[in-house]
């Protein structure tokens, strides 16, 4: 163990820790402090290295470099006593499928220590808060995408861990499975310390205390969703819909308003006051056809681009 | 016992699983009904001449459904969610093995029961055939879970085909002292040869244990020799 890392002191915390897999570096010298009961978030792109910092923690991939304790555990030293704090909910779907949902539940209760009584209360309580109660004895092989992908985190809270890793909870669930699901995590904090990894913007903004903003295996930014969106800009960004646009017409615009981004569907532009007749005089004698104009907030996705030069959705 | 659960659920996995009964419990049967019909014209496809070769090809059917089922489930992400469960390597072998000691249990009632209604007559200590038995069933469980701890799906087929091989050659169709050379030899080293004698000796022949003392040695030392290499290639497998 490192001998600078202070026991106990956070719920999770890394110091240097990185993965490489030949000459690839996935995760490369993260450094993580999270608080006991905070809800921590980590966002980032396909491929950031959120799910292999996810592995090294739960013990499933040994680091290359660095290492990391959890509730003072050091996951090199001590593997078993990590995964007697921790539950993880993985990327991939993870049920057994021959099994029904409460024979899913026990199996993991059980894996974790849990006694019966104990095993089947909380069991009861999460079939209903995600919807599965009525289908709680059919093989889940039978269940739809969605109901498996709900039965797979409810098999990491089963086990009440005193951290939660939730790698990618809600990709493929639609929106209100989605929500039953952020409503019950955000019932956790400030009893449970959750590690959550996401690309969904709106999912980190809603639930997370703290944000580390993850890119090609580094940190690129860390703090609460208002001081990341404030560490950028606090000025408003102006939306244009508009058809015809060219490049032409986007750079006479810049030479009325110096951060101008082109967008799927027009541009964006950042600045103080737009003034819409400039807009207009602007675009029109170019053959541009402006659809519609308002105002938005910096977003986390504006962060992460400001930072990287990169979306987020992709 | 935290792994109880685990093999529960590997327990429901192979009982609820029609394919898997079939290839272990079915085919074994199957073979035992069609051979022993050509009993009046050869004398060993008798029951009491096939029965024990035929239990040990159950045994080589268990270890290849094993192995098959612990392999895919190395690369399903059920597993590794288990692997993050708080529960030791020696307990996921556990977990993982004792569901097919029940197989095997039914497999050789099944079987003998079978041989018996045809007129397999065991002249052996009915306990020392039981005892004889589970230990050659125990080696071929540990030889299936060292196999699906160490290999992926794909190259599970050719290691099934080369311990069915070593299994037939080994004695269970074919006399070694018949065949002579290197096969001999090989065979002798192995412990496939020595888990047919015994299980012949103590059934047909009425052998005691120390008679099949020697051949029960070799074949409890494999067993041990597969345990730890299934230990060994598990708790590697547990953090990559």
């Amino acid at each position: 163990m490192c001998p600078s890392i202070k026991r106990d002191s956070f719920a999770v915390q890394t110091l240097g820790i990185s993965k490489t897999f030949g000459d690839f570096t996935a995760v490369d010298g993260i450094d993580l402090s999270v608080d006991h009961g905070e809800l921590f978030s980590l966002l980032g792109p396909n491929g950031a290295g959120k799910t292999t910092t996810i592995k090294m923690l739960s013990c499933l991939l040994r680091p290359t470099g660095g290492t990391a304790t959890i509730m003072g555990h050091d996951i090199r030293d001590d593997p078993l006593s990590v995964k007697q704090a921790i539950a993880v909910s993985p990327q991939e779907t993870a049920i057994a499928e021959h099994l029904n949902a409460w024979e899913n539940l026990s199996l993991m209760a059980g894996m974790h220590g849990l006694g019966k009584r104990e095993a089947k209360r909380r069991s009861s309580e999460l079939l209903e808060v995600l919807g599965l109660t009525d289908r709680a004895t059919d093989r889940v092989r039978k269940y739809s995408g969605g109901m498996k992908r709900r039965l797979s985190i409810a098999m990491a809270l089963v086990s009440d861990p005193q951290v939660l890793f939730l790698d990618e909870p809600t990709l493929g669930l639609d929106l209100q499975s989605r929500r039953a699901i952020w409503e019950h995590v955000a019932g956790l904090k400030g009893e449970t310390t959750v590690l959550l990894t996401t690309h969904y913007l709106e999912e980190a903004d809603a639930l997370a205390d703290r944000i580390a903003i993850i890119d090609e295996g580094k940190i690129v930014a860390l703090g609460t969703p208002g001081e990341l969106k404030s560490s950028i800009s606090d000025v408003p960004v102006t939306v244009v819909e508009a058809d015809n646009l060219t490049g032409d017409a986007v750079e006479a615009l810049r030479q009325i308003y110096p951060v101008v981004r082109p967008t799927e569907s027009g541009v964006e532009v950042e600045a103080e006051d737009v003034n819409l007749y400039d807009l207009d005089d602007c675009l029109r004698p170019r053959g541009v056809v402006i659809r519609s104009t308002y105002k938005r907030q910096v977003t986390l996705d504006d962060v992460f681009l400001h930072l990287t030069g990169k979306q987020l959705r992709e | 016992m935290r792994s109880l659960e685990l093999a529960k659920r590997n327990f429901k996995v192979v009982w609820r699983d029609p394919l898997s009964l079939g290839i272990t419990v079915g085919l074994p049967v199957a073979l035992l009904l069609v051979l022993q019909a050509f009993g009046e014209f050869e004398e060993v496809f008798t029951p009491t001449a096939l029965t024990p070769g035929i239990v040990l090809f159950g045994f080589v059917m268990l270890m290849f459904s094993e192995a098959m089922t612990l392999s895919r489930d190395r690369e399903s992400a059920l597993f590794a969610r288990l692997l993050t469960a708080p529960v030791k390597a020696s307990d996921f072998v556990a977990a993982y093995s004792l569901p097919y000691l029940s197989v095997a249990v039914i497999q050789g009632i099944v079987l003998f029961g079978i041989g018996v209604f045809l007129g397999l007559e065991v002249k052996g200590n009915v306990g020392l055939v039981v005892l004889v038995i589970l230990l050659i069933a125990v080696f071929y469980i540990a030889l299936g879970m060292a196999l699906g701890s160490l290999l992926p799906v794909a190259p599970l087929s050719g290691a099934y085909a080369v311990v069915l091989l070593l299994t037939i050659f080994g004695g269970a169709w074919m006399d070694l002292d018949a065949i002579g050379g290197v096969f001999q030899t090989v065979g002798n080293v192995l412990p496939f040869a020595h888990a047919l004698d015994a299980s012949r000796d103590v059934m047909i022949n009425g052998a005691g244990l120390d008679a099949v003392a020697i051949d029960l040695y070799w074949i409890l030392g494999y067993t041990l020799a597969t345990v730890a290499l299934a230990l060994i290639t598990f708790r590697r497998k547990m953090l990559e």
